[in-house]
């Protein structure tokens, strides 16, 4: 068979890539765009959740105050400024990838290779970070009682999720709930007991946060949220320091060299600054509205 | 065969054409990447200044509708500056930016009707 193969001067002929863009990079686009609606998806749950709920939501300023050092030190609290420290740090990866990409376009690998480091430097500082603020977050702080009255005969929900029931014949039943006796209570302490007339009162030792219960606010879905929410997107910064270290090993090898273009790099680029961005919003969301 | 014609080059039929491919060179000059890189820092210090701005901001303004208005429109010129520049969305074509930016509005939509939902009973828009 002749090859006679035209390559026509229209869009629609073939011979040209669909938007200029190459296969790689088109789908790493779209898929961030279908990336993008699943933080918006839990962005805006967060929101709605916070809307309907009825008691008072969580302040991040008291909740976000711990900076290393100066907690561990001096007890003293920073509202806001670690988070602050790690959207910069953030950021500044974020600056290391595209210059990596600008000196991939130079063909400069030894830039790009220091580039490269930079960033995965700058991305397991940020999970660093985002450790000890979880650490931190679960821990609490300041611990409170909360106290509750449950009638004889009747029971009484507390709020680690068990139930309480007092009886006329002076016994007093904990059922355990969905966590009890999980190692995730391990920061509570629950005292309930019977008092004359037959009432029971249940004290809540309340400090830190889990699943049904945190300190911050008396919904427990804020502490949900954080956990899903943060956690979500530091999954996405850890693949991405994974990504990072693959094409780091790459452009060391002198693979991109060989290809004669460092695309590989403008790809997992592009995948590094949607993390960035979606940061841009966990933080203005979570922690300044 | 009738077909060849439509038949683009073997090269273009999968993704290995990437890598023989001179298109997707886009090299520039070291004189071109002075500017470029100068962009960059540019947009840097951008992104840095708002943050901070954003900081002094939550602490010497009172909560309410006003500062959050003010937080979610520095949010949105710090998004437009990482996927115009550092994403470099900017340098794609005019038919790819719309078909990445266009479906987005649907999340416009999202938060409207969820927010609203959600803000039934407490007034929740305004009530922060």
């Amino acid at each position: 068979m002749a090859h006679t193969t035209t390559v026509g001067t229209s869009q629609w002929l073939g011979g040209r890539k669909p938007y200029g863009a190459s296969y790689g990079k088109l789908m790493m686009w779209f898929f961030l765009i279908s990336d993008a609606f699943t933080f918006s998806t839990l962005l805006v749950v967060y929101g709605v959740i916070r809307f309907s709920s009825s008691s008072v939501w969580a302040d991040p300023e008291k909740v976000f105050t711990h900076f290393p050092g100066l907690h561990e030190l001096f007890h003293f609290d920073a509202p806001l400024a670690f988070v602050g420290l790690m959207t910069f740090i953030l950021i500044a990866s974020s600056v290391t990838m595209v210059l990596a990409v600008e000196a991939g376009h130079r063909g400069d690998r030894k830039k790009v290779e220091m580039y490269m480091v930079w960033t995965i430097v700058g991305g397991a500082a940020f999970l660093s970070c985002q450790a000890y603020e979880w650490y931190h977050f679960i821990i609490g702080t300041h611990g409170f009682y909360s106290e509750a009255l449950g009638e004889l005969n009747g029971s009484l929900h507390l709020s680690d999720g068990s139930v309480a029931q007092a009886f006329s014949d002076g016994t007093l039943i904990i059922q355990n709930g969905m966590n009890a006796g999980a190692d995730l209570m391990k920061s509570q302490d629950l005292v309930a007991k019977l008092v004359p007339g037959g009432a029971i009162v249940a004290e809540n030792f309340i400090q830190g946060a889990n699943l049904t219960v945190n300190q911050y606010a008396q919904n427990p879905s804020f502490a949900g949220l954080f956990f899903f929410i943060t956690g979500f997107h530091g999954t996405h910064v850890a693949s991405g320091v994974f990504l990072n270290y693959l094409v780091y090993k790459q452009a060391k090898n002198g693979e991109f060299e060989q290809r004669g273009h460092y695309e590989m790099i403008e790809k997992v680029g592009l995948y590094w600054h949607f993390v960035d961005l979606v940061w841009v919003f966990v933080f203005t969301f979570f922690y300044l509205v | 065969m009738s077909g060849s014609h439509h038949t683009p080059h073997g090269e273009y039929d999968n993704d290995q054409s990437d890598y023989t491919h001179p298109d997707v060179h886009l090299h520039h000059d070291e004189a071109h990447g002075v500017a470029i890189r100068k962009q960059i820092w540019f947009v840097f210090v951008l992104l840095a200044a708002i943050t901070a701005v954003e900081f002094i901001i939550a602490f010497i303004m009172p909560r309410g509708t006003g500062r959050n208005v003010l937080f979610i429109g520095m949010t949105l010129v710090k998004a437009g500056y990482i996927v115009a520049y550092f994403m470099h969305l900017k340098d794609e074509v005019r038919s790819l930016m719309i078909t990445l930016l266009l479906p987005l509005t649907f999340i416009l939509w999202l938060i409207l009707a969820l927010l609203i939902e959600g803000g039934f009973y407490n007034g929740g828009w305004f009530n922060l």
